[in-house]
């Protein structure tokens, strides 16, 4: 289990993580969600000590990382994928990393087969691929065997099968009961291989909560409605204390009011439907709508630049 | 890469060790010195510097001898002429001390490695220790080899040493350790500043620069300033005949070391507290 609590870490002027509280919890994949530069690397380096926060600590089974006795033991993470020696074989990377932590040797050749990368495992990592880089890095995360996983953006950088093997991967690894935290700014992909969502902009907690409530809540989702006498029901609709807009002749967009509702209303009136359908809110719209204002570099069309000098 | 990942579950480990201390950070050390190609070629370069330029410069000052002043056969040094490569062999050992950290940082490694071994202070105490272990062997080998290469060369034309004449066994072994403090201080400067590039200009700097742009100033002023140059004061461990204005040979690798401890006080603190 991790707990954050009231973390704050700020660049200069730049407040990257802003009294951010959340804990993740064993046995099920936390997704941890934000758009670039909201302050998730800097949130999971401050986790692993690597980075000092100016207020609030990250604990990991109640204690601080630097305080663990045997860390790769009980904490396995995986940062940047390309935070690897090229000049040193991929073996011999999991090799200081293990007498580090005392892991027995046997347990790289272990790793190295469980992340595809056996027949590898002499080759210097010059010569890797970034997905192959990304398998080396969850290998060293899982060396140790620990309770607690951190990956940040596992999915970059793999094919499809690559990502379909990290989301199962990580599946399992709940399964047996441990913490699994990996962050993503692909809001798709958290939705496919997370149970639970921390979401986060501007260093701030924007939600907590499981995928299916983050998609609930992030947007109200209108029913469109056809029907051949729209403007009366629209008028019933309306006085039932739903919002209607007239879409076209014939077809409303109702909010406010779910699907069984605007039916009974429809059929307490005899009027008849010939469409009755809850628009989908995606995941990326909720994301939109909630990570709004706290996005840190908006893209700017074309035309926004015009006039500026190079 | 093989396509057809193993399944996930893995064999339990055995049972975790109460705590992990400075000698697993030491053996992590050990692998990463060893696992890279560079620090073959460096140590072998340096090697190759101490011996090689050793004969070299035995050769040279043996001919000289023939036409130098009586005050200069006076104070004919036959042991520090042929260990006057470590000069330059000090700078492959300066070079790949600073790379052993700053490698860490270009590549991103420091992350995984702090992650590995969180107490900062154990992971850099621990990458000192062992560079300097494995310097001190490499430097030991190299003088003695520039020695016994060295001196047959000058005993054509000049005066020679023998291990056994007072002093030379501990110039000759002096050399080695000066070379061992040289890597644990170069690792320090790697710290401090970083950046490869900047840390080696600096280790040269120490080395070459400052005592060069020394020679540019007044006569007294030298006389003051010289001695206490880091590596001029290291100097006076494997030097035999004493020059004037210089310190006696333990005391002046004592000025060494206090400089080396000075720089690795200032670097653990930085190192403690920067982030990652």
């Amino acid at each position: 289990m991790i707990e954050i609590c009231n973390l704050t870490k700020r660049f200069g002027p730049v407040t990257a993580v802003d009294d951010l509280s959340f804990a993740v919890l064993p046995g099920r994949v936390t997704g941890f969600l934000g758009p670039n530069g909201a302050g998730k690397t800097t949130t999971m380096l401050t986790i692993l000590g690597l980075e000092r926060p100016d207020r609030g600590d990250a604990r990991i089974a109640g204690r601080r990382y630097r305080d663990l006795p045997v860390p790769l033991r009980e904490v396995g993470s995986l940062l940047d994928a390309n935070s690897v020696h090229g000049g040193r074989r991929a073996s011999d990377h999991l090799r200081y990393l293990a007498e580090s932590n005392r892991i027995p040797a046997r347990r790289i050749d272990e790793v190295m087969g469980m992340v595809g990368l056996a027949d590898v495992a002499r080759r210097r990592v010059k010569g890797f691929s970034l997905g192959m880089r990304q398998r080396l890095g969850i290998a060293a995360a899982l060396l140790g065997d620990p309770p607690v996983l951190m990956f940040d953006e596992p999915i970059n950088g793999l094919d499809p099968e690559g990502i379909l093997w990290i989301r199962t991967l990580m599946r399992d690894l709940a399964t047996e009961g441990r913490t699994v935290l990996f962050s993503s700014h692909l809001i798709s992909e958290v939705a496919l291989a997370a149970d639970h969502l921390v979401v986060i902009g501007k260093g701030r907690l924007i939600a907590d909560t499981t995928v299916q409530e983050f998609i609930r809540s992030g947007s109200q989702r209108p029913v469109l409605v056809r029907a051949p006498r729209a403007g009366e029901l629209a008028e019933r609709l309306r006085r039932a204390g739903a919002e209607v807009v007239v879409v076209d002749d014939g077809a409303i967009r109702v909010t406010g009011m779910e699907s069984p509702a605007i039916g009974d209303v429809a059929a307490g009136e005899g009027i008849a439907l010939h469409e009755l359908n809850t628009e989908q809110a995606s995941l990326e719209e909720a994301f939109m709508e909630l990570t709004r204002g706290s996005v840190e570099f908006h893209a700017h069309g074309v035309g926004d630049r015009a006039g500026e000098g190079r | 890469m093989t396509r057809e990942a193993a399944p996930v579950r893995a064999p339990r480990l055995p049972p975790d060790p109460l705590a992990v201390g400075f000698p697993d950070a030491m053996r992590a050390e050990w692998v990463k010195l060893r696992s890279l190609r560079s620090t073959y070629w460096s140590l072998l370069a340096g090697a190759v510097l101490v011996v090689g330029l050793g004969a070299v410069f035995a050769a040279a000052y043996g001919s000289y001898y023939q036409s130098a002043s009586p005050s200069e056969r006076a104070t004919f040094d036959p042991t520090t002429i042929s260990l006057s490569g470590v000069w330059f062999g000090q700078l492959a050992v300066g070079v790949l001390g600073v790379l052993t950290i700053t490698a860490e940082y270009a590549s991103g490694t420091i992350r995984p490695s702090l992650a590995a071994v969180p107490r900062r202070g154990r992971m850099l105490a621990a990458k000192a220790a062992v560079f300097a272990a494995v310097t001190l062997l490499v430097g030991e080998a190299a003088s003695f080899a520039a020695f016994f290469v060295g001196q047959p060369i000058l005993a054509l034309k000049a005066p020679h040493a023998s291990i056994g004449d007072a002093d030379v066994l501990r110039a000759v072994t002096g050399a080695g350790l000066y070379l061992a403090a040289l890597a644990v201080f170069s690792v320090a400067i790697g710290t401090f500043i970083r950046h490869t590039a900047g840390a080696v200009t600096a280790m040269v700097a120490v080395v070459f620069a400052v005592p060069t742009v020394l020679g540019a100033l007044p006569a007294s002023w030298q006389r003051a300033i010289a001695q206490w140059l880091p590596t001029n004061a290291g100097s006076s461990l494997w030097t035999v005949q004493r020059p004037a204005h210089t310190f006696p040979a333990w005391t002046g690798f004592g000025v060494f070391l206090g400089y080396t401890a000075a720089m690795l006080v200032l670097t653990f603190a930085l190192f403690a507290r920067r982030d990652a």
